[in-house]
């Protein structure tokens, strides 16, 4: 394959990953490295270092709208942030002592994970309750709108959501993703946060998780810039015209279709990696 | 200050940083791609590069001297540092609200990111 074959491709790949991921809100990432890896042939190894690249992107580039928004937590987001850029670190310098066989079938588990989340429907706001003592002295309680009035939430469990944050960063320093929905699942499910203010939050802290293992990356090689940069600027572009057509789409049949395209991928990336073609 | 409002003047600039830094990226693969788009490639098997794209100085030497690749990596460093920048102006607008506990909170995410860059490249 030529370079500019091969760019044009991986560009078009990362441009409806981004698309779809912005969508659905699980990030291009995962679908990325498995498409790159599976269909191209590319080694695990480039496809983890583009894909992290692109995960800062999104990040950073949607930073303003979420703000606008006025749902996301900054005080939850950094102070979590602690535990999620050590684990980063450590899961990027894992992912050169394992083989890439490991990678591909940890990475098949999380798909798996990101299919049956995407098949699920947004859960309901539960319902909001006070501070326990550690989440009022670290006073990560917050307010979000809810039909045009804000209300106020308290925070819990905090030793439980910074644990789970710790694996979040390990997983997405292993495998170069954003590791959103575990985020979202430490602080929906285990620190009691709305689920709005969780998904929101979760995307302004990959950008920065994402950074803590960049440098490991980076000094490894596994940032090229021959691959990472049309999966750069593929998921960007694709990511900016997601979020434009956000609203109009019929967001419930994507989440499915996309469920079984990743749930496919999952499978895929199991099989070949318990094979060794990975 | 309130909260909010310091997040989106951070937010916009974020995203100038991360345009700047795309752009940046374009120029370089635009470069490569007129001088090296008819090479024929393969990533099958993984080689990391050299220290022109490994490494601080090497990219800033490379890019300097308007290598494709080296502009690449400098794109993807600028982007890099948008989120690290991020949390400096946390730090700052933290300490600017007298906020103690979340000055040193975002102080220590801050230290834990430049200590990681730093000591890798």
């Amino acid at each position: 394959m030529t370079a500019l074959t091969f760019t044009a491709l991986v560009f078009a790949i990362s441009a409806v990953a981004g698309f779809l991921g912005a969508m659905t809100g699980l990030g291009g990432g995962v679908v990325v490295v498995p498409v790159l890896a599976i269909a191209l042939g590319v080694d695990i190894k480039y496809a983890i270092g583009a894909s992290l690249v692109s995960v800062i992107a999104t990040s950073s580039g949607a930073a303003a709208a979420y703000v606008r928004e006025g749902y996301s937590n900054i005080r939850v987001g950094m102070f979590l942030e602690i535990a999620t850029t050590i684990g980063a670190i450590l899961g990027a310098v894992l992912a050169a002592h394992v083989t890439t066989h490991v990678i591909a079938i940890v990475f098949g588990l999380v798909l798996i994970q990101a299919a049956y989340q995407s098949f699920k429907a947004e859960p309901e706001t539960g319902n909001l309750v006070p501070s326990d003592a550690l989440g009022a002295r670290l006073r990560l309680d917050g307010n979000y709108p809810v039909d045009g009035k804000r209300r106020s939430y308290g925070v819990r469990n905090v030793p439980a959501g910074f644990g789970l944050m710790f694996g979040a960063g390990a997983l997405s320093g292993l495998l170069g993703i954003g590791s959103g929905a575990v985020k979202v699942i430490a602080m929906d499910r285990a620190m009691k946060i709305p689920f709005k203010v969780s998904t929101t939050t979760s995307n302004f802290m990959i950008g920065v998780t994402a950074a803590a293992s960049a440098g490991v990356y980076l000094s490894r090689g596994y940032i090229d810039p021959r691959v990472a940069m049309p999966v750069m600027l593929g998921v960007l572009g694709g990511a900016f015209l997601g979020t434009k057509v956000l609203v109009r789409a019929q967001v419930r049949t994507l989440r499915i279709v996309f469920g079984c395209v990743v749930l496919a991928l999952a499978i895929e990336m199991i099989v070949n990696g318990l094979k060794g073609r990975v | 200050m309130d909260d909010r409002r310091l997040e989106t003047m951070i937010g916009t600039l974020l995203r100038v940083g991360v345009l700047l830094a795309a752009a940046v990226v374009l120029v370089g693969g635009t470069l490569y791609l007129v001088q090296e788009g008819a090479t024929i490639v393969s990533y099958r098997i993984f080689r990391a590069g050299g220290s022109e794209v490994r490494t601080l100085p090497g990219i800033a030497q490379s890019a300097l001297h308007l290598q494709s690749e080296g502009l690449i990596q400098l794109g993807l460093l600028l982007l890099i540092a948008t989120p690290v920048a991020r949390v400096a102006f946390a730090v700052v607008g933290f300490a600017l609200e007298r906020d103690r506990l979340y000055t040193i909170v975002s102080l220590i995410v801050l230290v834990i990111l430049v200590f990681s860059l730093w000591t890798a490249t």
